[in-house]
């Protein structure tokens, strides 16, 4: 039994969702960089209205801080800083073959979104749990709940990953030493 | 708060899940305190010598860690992790290759010049991913394991950054790494959808409740197949292997050939064991494919190498073929199968890599066939040394030491599985007959040709280089003839698999299953 929503929000809900497919198809198929890459912010924003559409204004606020605001700016800043900018022939280097086996997959996992919103799925919450535990805590404890109980373990092993990663690219991207260009000159 | 080490820990108590996970901070923490070390004072071969020899000790506090947890026997109740032997004599071949690495990459440093002391630093970060890999009894951290194995690799990969070719290696390898990450989250992704968890062992439960699963499962299980088959390069994803394994420095082609694939094979294992042994009639089939082609194209291909480093890169493709035979008998005797023979492939793989490192001229990355012909004339230990690892890596009874031990609890596991695996066995052995083909080769160029004119005498190696030769050789002879010790606690160390009855229900993928107000503002 499905409940009645506002038209309000079913026409919100619509216009968000296609703003996000249009964006994400203009995102893949665009030849600049920087024309992808705002495509690709614009996504992410309508996304962050659907989350907030349910209930989750925390994740829609992080989606919006992290995604849309952190991740994205570095991402110009690499486009920018290799000069990537201007489309080219280089920059986009997928064959047609690659391009039609992207689209089988593209359709494939369609499919499989549209057998998913046909299948009888149990809801794992009660209906109404989420907005009664938000009133309870706020929007962030059912977030922040799981993350420092259940997942503490991923949580902090998530942690020395960065590191990890840190330490690599700073290995990997820092200027060369004097030994290294004696070594080059013998 | 009990401070004292219970016998069986509460995992869902912080303070007991840092103690059950004491092995695996030492290494981190050890690689924290280092990091900073490393970037103190500026780059030198000395420096990277100090931070090489620390991680050393590092590395060996921690295998002191593991041996205590694994004499004081502990166990734990249900979480992201397991407690049990298997866990500990994983770790214990982890640590082992990382020993064996550090020791390889301080002379190959020395003689590349690679000054950044991080590369230590980096093995150990990559390490403390192996072992939460053979810990991981979830599949969050199985991903987090690997992602932090995977990360730290890919940079060591390319950490001779004057080498062109490892720097087109390691893009290599990091490109289809990312590729076949995005495999493996989405299996894991499905087999959550269908299941409600990533816990190992409540997957395993409610699949078995299920029935067999649904499409949902099984394609998520083929997605997890196809990021664990990359992962341990078996064909066809295994195209990435030889041209990282060729550009990357010897020690850490070894580690990537071993400890990398040791690691993933553990976890691989366990997932398979615990948590899909009621789809065993959809990956079976799958995996024993996997098996045969791995087997018959890495030892077909190795054939016509005549770079050593590519030869090893697809040698090992074909063992990774012969590790998915133990994993195809889906029984735990497999599990004491894999590690006895995951063990005795780290020894050889990491001796054979001696070998190359010590007689690599700086500068050329790798050793050409023909430089060892006539070895025996001018470096007869070394010939010698090489010649038994050849035979281990062969199966070779007595000359080969241990290896013929290790394919043969691989094949009796195979046979005495439920449903025995015959065919895979006939393969196995048909194409360990193959193998020879270039293994006997080496020795022949050795030991049976002239040495090439003008070609100069290599380079006497560092000690710590002959030293992991010489270990690695008398290791692998004396338990050729003594196996029974370490037979004996490779089988201790199958994982303890609870039976669904007496496990609690604990949902760590279900966080809202049992509703109840969580935290009060």
């Amino acid at each position: 039994m499905q409940p009645t929503l506002p038209l309000f929000y079913t026409f919100n809900f619509y216009v968000f969702g296609i703003v996000a497919i249009i964006a994400a198809v203009l995102f893949v198929t665009r030849r600049s960089p920087v024309a992808a890459a705002m495509w690709l912010v614009t996504t992410m924003f309508a996304l962050a209205a659907l989350y907030i559409m349910m209930d989750a204004q925390f994740i829609g606020a992080i989606q919006v801080l992290v995604y849309a605001g952190a991740i994205m700016v570095v991402f110009l800043f690499v486009i920018m800083l290799l000069n990537l900018g201007q489309p080219s022939d280089v920059a986009d280097a997928r064959g047609r073959g690659w391009k039609l086996v992207a689209a089988a997959i593209g359709v494939a996992m369609l499919a499989q979104i549209f057998a998913l919103t046909r299948a009888h799925v149990q809801p794992s919450i009660p209906p109404g749990y989420l907005a009664r535990q938000i009133e309870y805590t706020g929007v962030i404890a059912p977030v922040a709940g799981p993350l420092f109980n259940e997942y503490l373990l991923a949580f902090e092993v998530t942690s020395v990953l960065l590191l990890a990663a840190v330490v690599g690219a700073v290995v990997l991207g820092r200027r060369r030493t004097a030994v290294e260009d004696a070594a080059d000159a013998r | 708060m009990n401070l004292a080490m219970p016998s069986v820990f509460d995992l869902t108590q912080p303070l007991q899940l840092t103690a059950a996970l004491t092995p695996d901070l030492v290494l981190i923490i050890g690689a924290m305190i280092l990091v900073v070390a490393a970037a103190w004072r500026p780059d030198s071969a000395a420096r990277q010598r100090v931070v090489g020899w620390a991680s050393i000790v590092v590395t060996l506090l921690a295998m002191a860690a593991v041996i205590y947890f694994l004499i004081e026997g502990y166990g734990a109740g249900p979480g992201p992790i397991a407690v049990d032997n298997y866990r500990w004599m994983v770790d214990i071949v982890i640590l082992l290759g990382t020993l064996l690495t550090l020791m390889l990459a301080i002379d190959d440093n020395d003689r590349e010049l690679i000054t950044a002391p991080e590369m230590h630093v980096l093995v150990l970060l990559a390490s403390s991913g192996m072992m939460l890999l053979a810990a991981a009894r979830d599949l969050m951290i199985v991903f987090l394991g690997i992602e932090l194995m995977s990360i730290s690799v890919y940079a060591l990969a390319g950490i001779n950054r004057r080498s062109i070719r490892s720097a087109e290696g390691a893009l290599k390898y990091f490109l289809l790494g990312a590729f076949s990450t995005a495999f493996l989250l989405y299996g894991i992704a499905l087999v959550y959808g269908a299941t409600g968890a990533t816990n190992l062992e409540v997957i395993g439960q409610r699949a078995m409740a299920n029935g067999a699963g649904g499409p949902l499962f099984v394609i998520g299980i083929a997605m997890l197949l196809i990021g664990f088959g990359f992962k341990v390069a078996t064909v066809p994803f295994h195209m990435w292997a030889p041209d990282v394994y060729d550009g990357s420095p010897s020690p850490i082609t070894a580690y990537m050939a071993a400890t990398v694939k040791a690691a993933a094979f553990a976890a691989f294992l366990r997932a398979w064991l615990e948590a899909f042994p009621s789809a065993f009639n959809a990956w079976h089939p799958a995996v024993v494919g996997l098996a045969i082609a791995t087997m018959v194209l890495g030892n077909a291909i190795g054939l016509r190498q005549q770079n050593i480093k590519r030869m090893l890169a697809y040698s090992s493709i074909g063992h990774a073929g012969y590790l998915l035979v133990a994993l195809a008998a889906g029984t735990s005797q497999g599990a004491s199968a894999l590690i006895f023979y995951l063990l005795i492939y780290t020894l050889a793989t990491f001796g054979c890599f001696a070998v190359v490192s010590s007689l690599t001229r700086t500068g050329a990355g790798t050793v050409r066939l023909e430089e060892l012909a006539g070895l025996w004339n001018v470096r007869p230990w070394t010939a010698f040394g090489m010649a038994v690892l050849m035979l281990a890596l062969l199966g070779f009874p007595i000359f080969g030491g241990a290896g013929f031990f290790a394919k043969w609890y691989v094949i009796q596991a195979a046979l005495q599985s439920d449903t025995p695996q015959t065919l895979l066995v006939v393969v196995l052995v048909l194409t360990t007959v193959v193998s020879a083909g270039y293994y006997l080769y080496v020795i022949r160029v050795m030991f049976m040709r002239p040495r090439l004119e003008g070609l100069a005498l290599p380079v006497r190696s560092g000690g710590l280089t002959r030293f992991v030769l010489v270990a690695t050789v008398l290791l692998l002879l004396i338990l050729g003839i003594v196996p029974d010790y370490v037979v004996r606690l490779t089988s201790a160390g199958r994982p303890q698999l609870r039976s669904p009855a007496r496990a609690a229900p604990y949902a760590v993928g279900g966080g809202f299953a049992q509703p109840q107000p969580m935290l009060r503002r």
